[in-house]
């Protein structure tokens, strides 16, 4: 049996007396789009950064595509890709420029061409040539997905990617991540506040709340489970509430 | 260490001068400042002392050069780091297949470029405007230039572990910390000078630098022995910034520093 792209299990951090991420374990399939949700502080990015490396757990283990991400972190990073609403490419370089440098350190083959490629899949080809620091809020939001679709990765990790974008702008990037998944194979773990984008993109949701996963489950069973009419009540009743059921916390999705 | 990797580093880097050339004069205007300035004492000095004259003044010209490749080499390292906080891509970068390794080795070949840009206008302008020509130091030049970068590479390494250990406010440590030991490195002066004070000198790789420097100007003769110490020294310093950048880099991945960098 195939393993999962993304295994999590027992993970932890812990600052000072804080628990941000408190055992958290949950796995994702090849092919499928993981919605992570939870308010703020529910250490939903500390989770993320987690995954890529960036933050050493306290306890816990990561596996990417069977293997232990310590082990061999750089090789796998090679496959993944990642795009946060916290970062942004350096805005004293042309789009172009901040695309090649990305590419070649994830070593994209016919580079040119992609860069071509993921700008038309974000509808900002014309864009090629301009300052990125002179793109606008959405503009910019992009232009980090372009960089993380680049090297078509198994798995995309995306934390907040339409924060700050139009209706019409996220309703495009929710296509295109979906077309990173079902034309280019990537798995996705998927951050966000905004509950039309988990509705539209994810297949299966884990909740999260003060460092702890309340719920795992499809849109739908998220639904039946909290009994409220949308995920967006849902997403409010457990940041108000802040309620923890025992007894799905650190149960492991995906399996 | 893969080359690939340190090319696109360095590549990012190359981009940023070619898209504003304003850098430039970060990177030129201040060594020509300097030059100007100890050029012109030089002159002066020269012209009012006649017969009198130490010969050992012309060595300031020397100095200015030799420091300011000390200086861009650590600069290009420490530089190289707050770029991407500045720009907000630290997290870009450290989520990116890059190793420890790749990284430092782009930060030494930026501080090399850094270095060769500034030394080679330093370099003909004394020759120009002074009649000071650098080759006086003969084959002791290669060696000198090449124990002065690692040492800056060095104190480069040590700058940016300080800044990530204490985060965006301890950014002025990048300019600060060449300047903290320039008074004991014997630049501009003998270790003598130091009196008390001179062991910390002799600590110090670049001092024995600009001490074969001065020997090498009034004899003519190279002085291996000054190398060959400064060559001991810095193999020593770079264990240990290596090792110190590295523990602060496992550090900053526990206490989760680089997600607090990107964030502010």
């Amino acid at each position: 049996m195939e393993p999962p792209v993304l295994r999590v299990s027992k993970l932890t951090k812990t600052f000072g007396e804080v628990n941000s991420v408190d055992g958290v374990s949950f796995a994702i399939k090849k092919g499928e789009i993981l919605g992570l949700l939870g308010a703020n502080g529910a250490g939903k990015t500390t989770a993320i950064n987690m995954v890529l490396g960036i933050i050493t757990p306290t306890a816990g283990r990561v596996e990417v595509f069977g293997e232990d991400l310590h082990a061999s972190r750089v090789e796998l990073l090679r496959r993944m890709n990642f795009c946060s609403t916290y970062t942004q490419l350096p805005g004293n370089l042309r789009v172009w420029q901040n695309l090649n440098v990305f590419g070649k350190l994830y070593r994209v083959r016919h580079l040119k061409e992609r860069i071509d490629q993921v700008l038309e899949m974000l509808e900002i080809s014309h864009l090629k040539n301009r300052v990125s620091g002179e793109l606008s809020a959405g503009e910019s939001t992009r232009l980090n997905l372009c960089k993380a679709l680049l090297n078509k990765p198994n798995l995309l990790l995306l934390d907040e990617p339409t924060a700050s974008l139009d209706p019409d702008i996220a309703d495009k990037v929710r296509k295109v991540v979906r077309r990173s998944r079902d034309d280019e194979g990537s798995t996705i773990l998927y951050t966000s506040h905004n509950m039309r984008d988990v509705e539209e993109v994810c297949d299966r949701v884990v909740f999260m709340h003060k460092g702890r996963i309340l719920f795992v489950g499809t849109p739908g069973e998220t639904l039946q489970h909290f009994k409220e009419e949308s995920l967006e009540e849902v997403f409010i009743r457990v940041a108000r509430s802040g309620e923890i059921e025992s007894d799905k916390a650190g149960k492991e999705a995906g399996e | 260490m893969n080359v690939v990797t340190v090319q696109a580093l360095v590549l990012r880097y190359l981009y940023l001068y070619t898209r504003t050339p304003i850098r430039l004069v970060e990177l030129l205007f201040w060594p020509l400042v300097h030059l100007l300035v100890w050029g012109y004492l030089t002159e002066f000095l020269k012209s009012h002392t006649g017969d009198a004259f130490p010969y050992e003044i012309t060595y300031l010209i020397g100095a200015v050069i030799l420091w300011d490749i000390l200086f861009r080499a650590q600069q290009g390292v420490a530089i190289f780091f707050l770029e991407d906080v500045w720009s907000r891509n630290l997290l870009n970068v450290f989520a990116a297949p890059v190793t420890n390794a790749d990284y430092l080795a782009a930060t030494y070949v930026v501080g090399f470029l850094r270095a060769a840009v500034t030394s080679t206008l330093l370099g003909v302008l004394s020759a120009l405007l002074y009649s000071f020509n650098i080759l006086q130091l003969n084959w002791g030049l290669l060696p000198s230039i090449f124990n002065l970068l690692v040492f800056g590479w060095g104190l480069g390494m040590i700058s940016t572990a300080l800044i990530v250990r204490w985060g965006p406010a301890a950014e002025t440590l990048a300019w600060a910390v060449p300047f903290f030991i320039q008074p004991f490195s014997a630049v501009f002066y003998p270790v003598d000078t130091l009196g008390k004070l001179a062991w910390i000198s002799k600590m110090l790789p670049c001092s024995y630098v600009f001490e074969g420097m001065r020997k090498t100007l009034k004899t003519g003769e190279v002085d291996w022995q000054s190398i060959g110490i400064a060559t001991g020294l810095n193999c020593v310093l770079l264990a240990l910034a290596g090792i110190l950048f590295i523990r602060v880099m496992n550090v900053a991945r526990e206490k989760a520093l680089l997600t607090k960098f990107a964030s502010q």
